[in-house]
C-alpha cells in the first residue's frame, strides 16, 4: 500500500452563502503525479489554496505531508514547493542570487544553501550561468531552474499550474522528464492545468465541475470509461453541468 | 482562388536578436491558417507586421491585395485583430464596448449583427456589466465579437485561447469555423500542437523561422520513420531504458506513453530482454501513427535547434 500524502475527507469551504468546494473527498499518495483539473470558475484554485495552507477549510479534514490545514497551516507551507509558469523567480536576480534568496526563505541554513546551489548547478550542468540574470535565460532554462529551486527544501509535495505551457516540444519533454525523474524519487507532484495534452502525462487525475469532483482516476480508465479518443473529450463531456 | 497575404523573405530584429528570419508563405481566401509554436517563436512580431503596427526590416508583404508599407491607413480598416492580451476597456460594459469598436470603424452593430449573433449572443445577457468583469471565456467572446463588428476581410487572433478552460476553447474553435461561410480569413496563433487540427493549413514556426507549412494531415504524413507507441508501469525507469538501448533512435514521453522511433523502423529483437533486464516486464508496444506534436519533434531535431 502506497502512502498518503494528501488526504481530503468531506472539504466544504464557502464564501457567504456561495459553496466553492462542495465535499471534496480525494487521497493523493506518495511519488504520485496527480492533475488536478476543472473548468474555469469549478473551484480549483479554492481547493488548492487550502492544500497550500493559504485558506483554511470551512469544514472537513485535510491532511496535507501530515499537516492538519486547519491547525497547522505554516507547517504545510514549509513542507510544499510551488511552481507556476508564468512567475516564479526573479528576473532581476542572478541564477545564484535566486537559489540563494529562495533557500533563505525557506530556513535553510547559509552552509546548507552553499551546498545545495552546488549540487543543482551541477545537476542541471548550470555552473556557466550561475552569475547571469534569469532575464538572460531562455524560457526551457528559467523553466528547469524554477523547478529545482521549488524543490530545495525538500518538499514532500510540489505543487504546478501549468508547468508546461508556451513552451517548445523538446523543452517540454526534457521538464516532463524532470517530473518524473522527481516523482520516482518519491517527491508527489501536484499539477493543475487547463491544457488536456498535460494532463495525459499523470497517473491520475480528479476534474471538479460546480464546486464537486466529478471524475478521478486514471486518464486511460477516464478514457474507457468515456469511451473517448483524449483527455480533452472526456474533459469536454463532463466538466459542464 | 485568391490570396487573402502574401509574404516573401521578411526579416526583422529588435536589436541583436533575430525575431524572424526569411518569412515566406500565403494565406488563401477564406482560409482558418494557423501559426503554431512556442513563447518566443516570433509569432505576434509576425503578426503585428501582418497587422501593419510593425514595419519589417527587409522583405515583401501584402494583404487582401494591399501593400503594408505604403497602404496601411486602407488595409487597416479591413482587418480585425484580437491581440493576446485581453485589450478592451475594463470599465466600459460589453454592449458600450461593442458600440464603440462599432463607432471608430464607421460602422454601427445593427448593421453586421448577422456575422456576431452566434458569438454575442452568449454574452448579451450580460450586456450592462463592465468587460473587467467576465469571466475567460466570455471576455474571449467579447473581443472577438468587436473583432468581427467591421466585417473585416481578414481576422488576426494572437494566441486567442491561451489561459481558456478546454471546454471553451472548443466552443472557441467552432465559432471560427462558421465564420469560414461568411468570407473571412483567418489567421490564428496558438502555442498548443493539438488546436493544428482545427486548421485548414498550419506553419510550424520555432526561433523566428518556419519549420514546415501544409495541411495537419500532410504535416503528419511527413514523419520519416515508423513510430511506436510504448507503455509500462514506472515511465521514468522506462525512458531510461529506452534511451540506453542502442537500436533507439528518438524517445520521447507522450501523455501516458513514450513515444519511440528504432533503427530499421522495426521493433528490435533483442528489445524485450533489454527492458526485463532493465526492471520492466509490463511493457505493451504499439504502432501509432504520428501526431503535430511528433513531427514538430523531428523537425526541431533537423533544424539542430
Amino acid at each position: 500500500m502506497r502512502n498518503t500524502v494528501i488526504s481530503v475527507e468531506n472539504l466544504v469551504k464557502k464564501f457567504g452563502s456561495f459553496t466553492a468546494n462542495d465535499n471534496l473527498s480525494f487521497e493523493v499518495y506518495e511519488g504520485e503525479i496527480f492533475g488536478f483539473l476543472g473548468a474555469n470558475g469549478a473551484g480549483k484554485t479554492t481547493a488548492i489554496r487550502i492544500l497550500s495552507g493559504l485558506s483554511a477549510p470551512t469544514s472537513g479534514k485535510v491532511t496535507v505531508a501530515g499537516f492538519d490545514a486547519g491547525k497547522q497551516a505554516e507547517l504545510i507551507k514549509r513542507n510544499i514547493g510551488y511552481m507556476c509558469q508564468k512567475f516564479s523567480l526573479y528576473e532581476d536576480l542572478t541564477v545564484k542570487e535566486n537559489i540563494t534568496l529562495y533557500g533563505g526563505i525557506y530556513g535553510l541554513s547559509r552552509s546548507l544553501i552553499v551546498s545545495r546551489i552546488g549540487v543543482l548547478l551541477d545537476r542541471l550542468r548550470f555552473r556557466a550561468f550561475e552569475n547571469r540574470l534569469i532575464s538572460d535565460l531562455p524560457l526551457g532554462l528559467r523553466q528547469k531552474l524554477a523547478f529545482s529551486v521549488a524543490l530545495l527544501h525538500e518538499p514532500k509535495i510540489v505543487f504546478l499550474d501549468e508547468p508546461t505551457g508556451g513552451v517548445d516540444p523538446i523543452t517540454r519533454r526534457q521538464f516532463w522528464e524532470m517530473i518524473y525523474e522527481t516523482a520516482a524519487m518519491g517527491i508527489t507532484i501536484f499539477v493543475t492545468t487547463h491544457y488536456m495534452d498535460e494532463a495525459e502525462y499523470c497517473d491520475r487525475i480528479s476534474i471538479m465541475s460546480e464546486g464537486k469532483i466529478v471524475a478521478l482516476d486514471t486518464p486511460d480508465n477516464l478514457k474507457k470509461k468515456y469511451n473517448a479518443e483524449t483527455v480533452e473529450d472526456v474533459f469536454i463531456k463532463i466538466a459542464r453541468p | 482562388m485568391g490570396k487573402t497575404i502574401e509574404t516573401s523573405g521578411i526579416g526583422k530584429k529588435f536589436g541583436t536578436t533575430t525575431a524572424l528570419e526569411d518569412i515566406s508563405f500565403s494565406v488563401n481566401e477564406s482560409e482558418v491558417f494557423g501559426f503554431i509554436g512556442p513563447d518566443g517563436a516570433g509569432k505576434t512580431t509576425l503578426f503585428r507586421i501582418i497587422t501593419t503596427l510593425l514595419l519589417p526590416d527587409t522583405g515583401e508583404i501584402s494583404v487582401l491585395g494591399k501593400n503594408c508599407r505604403t497602404e496601411y491607413k486602407a488595409l487597416r480598416k479591413e482587418i480585425g485583430y484580437m491581440p493576446g492580451r485581453f485589450s478592451l476597456y475594463h470599465d466600459l460594459s460589453v454592449e458600450e464596448n461593442l458600440n464603440f469598436y462599432a463607432t471608430i470603424f464607421g460602422t454601427t452593430v445593427s448593421e453586421n449583427y448577422d456575422l456576431i449573433s452566434d458569438i454575442y449572443s452568449h454574452i448579451e445577457p450580460f450586456r450592462k456589466r463592465p468587460a473587467g468583469k467576465l469571466s475567460g471565456g466570455m471576455k474571449q467572446k467579447l473581443a472577438l465579437s468587436c473583432a468581427l463588428i467591421h466585417k473585416p476581410g481578414l481576422l488576426v487572433l494572437d494566441e486567442p485561447t491561451t489561459g481558456v478552460d478546454a471546454v471553451s476553447r472548443s466552443e472557441f474553435w467552432d465559432m471560427l469555423g462558421k465564420l469560414k461561410q461568411h468570407n473571412i480569413t483567418i489567421l490564428v496563433s496558438t502555442p498548443y500542437m493539438d488546436e493544428a487540427m482545427r486548421c485548414d493549413r498550419v506553419a510550424l514556426i520555432q526561433n523566428g523561422r518556419l519549420l514546415a507549412i501544409d495541411s495537419p494531415a500532410k504535416i503528419r504524413a511527413g514523419f520519416s520513420r515508423k513510430l511506436f507507441s510504448i507503455k509500462a508501469s514506472g515511465k521514468y525507469r522506462l525512458i531510461t531504458a529506452l534511451r540506453s538501448f542502442p537500436l533507439t533512435i528518438t524517445s520521447f514521453p507522450f501523455g501516458e506513453s513514450v513515444h519511440v522511433t528504432f533503427k530499421d523502423d522495426i521493433v528490435p529483437t533483442g528489445l524485450n530482454e533489454h527492458l526485463i533486464n532493465n526492471g520492466i516486464s509490463d511493457v505493451t508496444i504499439n504502432e501509432t501513427k504520428a501526431g503535430i506534436e511528433d513531427r514538430f519533434l523531428e523537425l526541431m531535431e533537423t533544424a539542430g535547434r
